[in-house]
C-alpha cells in the first residue's frame, strides 16, 4: 500500500564527474508518489547519469538521495526491493527465451515457483508476448524487446520505476503503444521517473517535467507552467535553398534553424506586428520565403528560451514522433 | 521479507542461467574442448614419436602420451575458464549486468553463479579430455587416494583460473577482448612442462618455466596419475599458486564488479 505522504524520490544537490567532465552539477528533485516526473534534456546532459545514481548503478559524489523512503547511500538494497529500472540498453538475456527471462527475474526476488510463473504468464499476456514466450530473444522486433525488458522490471512488482529514454529507438506505433503502457503503471499507483530527449514525450506523459542542461536543472513544472515561461510561439519559415537560408538567418539576426530542412524559427508573440516585422525584414533584404507557419509555444521553444539552443544539439538521428 | 540477502539461492538460480546457456549454446562449450582435443591428437600423434625418443631411451609415443596427458588436462581447464571471461563480458555488454546490480540480490551470486557453471562445464571437459586420451592409449596408474588428490588438484585449479578469467571478463571493455585477454592462459603450459621436460629448454627459459603457475601443477598432476612419487615442494607450489591466483581472481572480480558501467 503507498499511503505514504513523503516523496518518492527526494534528491538534494546531486553532484557527479567523470574525470574532469562535470555531468550532474547539483541536482535537486522531488518526485511525488504515483506521478509521472519526466527528465527532459539532450544527450549528455545527465539523464542517464541521474537514473544510473537513483537506481544505486553508480555512486554520487556528493548530495543526498530518497527514494522510496529508503536512502540511497546507507540502504542501497532496501532501494533495489523498491525500484524497477529499464534502460536505454536492453538488458534482457539473449539466449533464454522470454518467459525464461521472466522467470529468472521471479526467481532473483525470490518468489514462489507458483506465483513466479502465475506472474510470468500474466505479464506475457499483458504485452502482448504469448505468442513468442517460448522463443529467445534474437527475434523479437525493438518493440518487442522493450516490451519484455519493461515486463522484466514489473516482475518485482517495485514501486518506483525508472525508464530511460524509453521509446528511443522505437517506430511510432511501438512508441505510442509504450506510451499506453505507461500510463497503465500510473494508473495502478506506480510512480515512474522517465527521462526523454523528446519533447512530445515528456508533454504527453509527465505531471512535471524538469529540464536539465549539462548536469544542471534550468526548469521544473508542469508542461503547462513551462509553456508559460516562453511569452509566445515561433514563426516557422521554409527557403528554397541554402543560399536563401542563409541570407535569411542574416537578416533576421541568426535565429536557430536547421539548414538540413532549410527552416529558420523566429521567436514571436504571436501577434500580427511581429509577424509583419519579420516580413519586412526579409522583403529589405530581398529573401522569398517559401513557406510561412506560425506555431504556438511548445516545449520546443521552452527549452530554446532556457537553454539558447535547441533541445537536440546535433541533427537528431530519429525524428521526434 | 527478510532484508538479508540469499546467496546460496540467488547463486543456484544464476548456476541454472548459465547451465541452460550452455546448452542452448553448445558451440562455445565445444570450442573451447575442441583446442584441447586437437592439441592432444597433434602432439601424441603427430609431433610424439620425436618427442617421445627425446624422453629417454626407452622413450616412444606411447610414453609421450602418458607425459603430455596431464598437460593437456591443464589445457583444457584453462581453455574452459576462459569461457567465463567471454559469458561475464557478454553479460557486462548486454545490460543485463547492469539490471541485477540493480536487483536486491546477493552481490556476489552473479559471480559464483558463473564460477559454478564452469566447474560442471570443466568435470565434463575434464572427463572427455581422458576418456580420449584413454582411447588414445593412456593408462594411469594412480591408486584411489591419487585419483582424489589429482580430481582435487585440478578442481582447485579450475576455480583459480575461474575467478582471475572472470576478473578479465570484467576488466576488457568487449566481448572481443575478453575472448582474447585469456588466451594467454592456454599457452603457459607451452611455456612449462606441460609439453617438454623443463630441463630441455635454455637456461634462461627454464627459470621461467620452472616457476610458473602452471608447471607444478602439470608436474604433481604428473606423478598422481602415472603413480610416481609426488615432490612434496612442488606440489606445495601448486596448491600455493593455485590458492593466490583464486585470490587474486577473486577479489579483484568483487571490485570490479559493481564499479563495471552496464552498457
Amino acid at each position: 500500500m503507498r499511503t505514504s505522504t513523503q516523496p518518492a524520490i527526494a534528491v538534494t544537490g546531486l553532484r557527479k564527474s567523470f574525470g574532469d567532465t562535470v555531468v550532474l552539477d547539483g541536482v535537486d528533485l522531488t518526485v511525488e508518489p504515483g506521478t509521472i516526473f519526466s527528465l527532459l534534456g539532450p544527450n549528455g546532459a545527465g539523464k542517464t547519469t541521474t537514473v544510473n545514481i537513483l537506481s544505486t548503478l553508480i555512486e554520487a559524489d556528493a548530495g543526498t538521495a530518497r527514494v522510496a523512503g529508503h536512502d540511497l547511500s546507507r540502504d542501497a538494497d532496501a532501494v533495489r526491493r523498491s525500484i524497477g529500472v529499464t534502460g536505454q540498453f536492453s538488458a534482457i538475456d539473449n539466449l533464454l527465451t522470454g518467459r525464461e527471462n521472466l522467470l529468472l527475474m521471479a526467481d532473483l526476488h525470490h518468489l514462489p515457483g507458483a506465483e513466479g510463473r502465475r506472474r510470468a504468464d500474466a505479464l506475457l499476456e499483458r504485452f502482448d508476448l504469448a505468442s513468442v514466450a517460448a522463443t529467445t530473444p534474437a527475434t523479437y522486433s525493438g518493440g518487442m524487446r522493450r516490451k519484455l525488458d519493461l515486463a522484466m522490471t514489473l516482475v518485482g512488482d517495485p514501486s518506483v520505476i525508472f525508464l530511460d529514454e524509453p521509446t528511443t529507438g522505437l517506430d511510432p506505433r511501438s512508441r505510442r503503444t509504450m506510451w499506453d503502457i505507461i500510463r497503465d503503471l500510473l494508473a495502478e499507483g506506480v510512480t515512474l521517473l522517465l527521462t526523454t530527449q523528446y519533447l512530445e514525450e515528456a508533454d504527453q506523459l509527465a505531471d512535471r517535467i524538469a529540464v536539465l542542461d549539462h548536469g544542471k536543472l534550468v526548469a521544473e513544472g508542469t508542461a503547462d507552467e513551462l509553456k508559460r515561461l516562453v511569452p509566445g510561439g515561433h514563426l516557422r519559415l521554409s527557403f528554397a535553398d541554402p543560399a536563401t537560408l542563409g541570407r535569411a538567418a542574416t537578416a533576421l539576426g541568426e535565429p536557430a534553424g536547421d539548414e538540413e530542412s532549410l527552416t529558420l524559427q523566429v521567436p514571436t508573440d504571436g501577434s500580427a506586428g511581429s509577424l509583419r516585422a519579420v516580413l519586412n525584414r526579409l522583403d529589405d533584404a530581398a529573401v522569398d520565403v517559401a513557406s510561412l507557419s506560425v506555431h504556438t509555444p511548445d516545449l520546443d521553444d521552452v527549452f530554446l528560451t532556457l537553454t539558447g539552443h535547441a533541445a537536440a544539439p546535433e541533427p537528431a538521428k530519429e525524428p521526434a514522433p | 521479507m527478510t532484508t538479508l540477502a540469499y546467496p546460496a539461492r540467488d547463486s543456484l538460480t544464476m548456476l541454472r542461467r548459465n547451465v541452460r546457456h550452455m546448452l542452448r549454446y553448445p558451440s562455445l562449450t565445444l570450442m573451447l574442448l575442441g583446442q584441447p582435443i586437437v592439441f592432444l591428437l597433434l602432439f601424441v600423434y603427430v609431433f610424439g614419436g620425436t618427442l617421445g625418443a627425446g624422453l629417454g631411451p626407452d622413450g616412444g609415443r606411447g610414453e609421450y602420451l602418458a607425459f603430455v596427458t596431464p598437460g593437456i588436462l591443464v589445457i583444457t581447464v584453462a581453455s574452459v575458464s576462459l569461457g567465463t571471461a567471454i559469458s561475464v563480458a557478454m553479460d557486462a555488454t548486454e545490460g543485463i549486468m547492469a539490471r541485477f546490480r540493480t536487483m536486491a540480490i546477493s552481490r556476489a551470486s552473479v559471480l559464483t553463479g558463473h564460477v559454478l557453471g564452469t566447474l560442471i562445464q570443466a568435470v565434463l571437459g575434464l572427463a572427455v579430455i581422458l576418456a580420449v586420451a584413454m582411447a588414445a592409449g593412456f593408462r594411469p596408474s594412480a591408486g584411489g587416494g591419487g585419483w582424489l588428490a589429482a580430481a582435487g588438484l585440478l578442481v582447485l585449479f579450475t576455480v583459480a583460473l575461474t575467478w582471475l578469467s572472470l576478473a578479465l571478463g570484467l576488466v576488457s571493455k568487449s566481448v572481443e577482448t575478453a575472448s582474447n585477454l585469456p588466451m594467454v592462459l592456454t599457452l603457459l603450459p607451452f611455456l612449462g612442462s606441460g609439453f617438454v621436460p623443463t630441463d630441455s629448454m635454455p637456461a634462461w627459459l627454464r627459470v621461467f618455466a620452472d616457476y610458473q603457475p602452471f608447471t607444478p601443477v602439470i608436474d604433481t598432476l604428473r606423478s598422481l596419475l602415472l603413480g610416481t612419487p609426488v615432490d612434496g615442494g612442488g606440489a606445495a607450489l601448486a596448491v600455493g599458486w593455485s590458492v593466490v591466483i583464486a585470490l587474486v581472481g577473486y577479489v579483484w572480480a568483487k571490485w570490479l564488479f559493481p564499479r563495471r558501467a552496464g552498457r
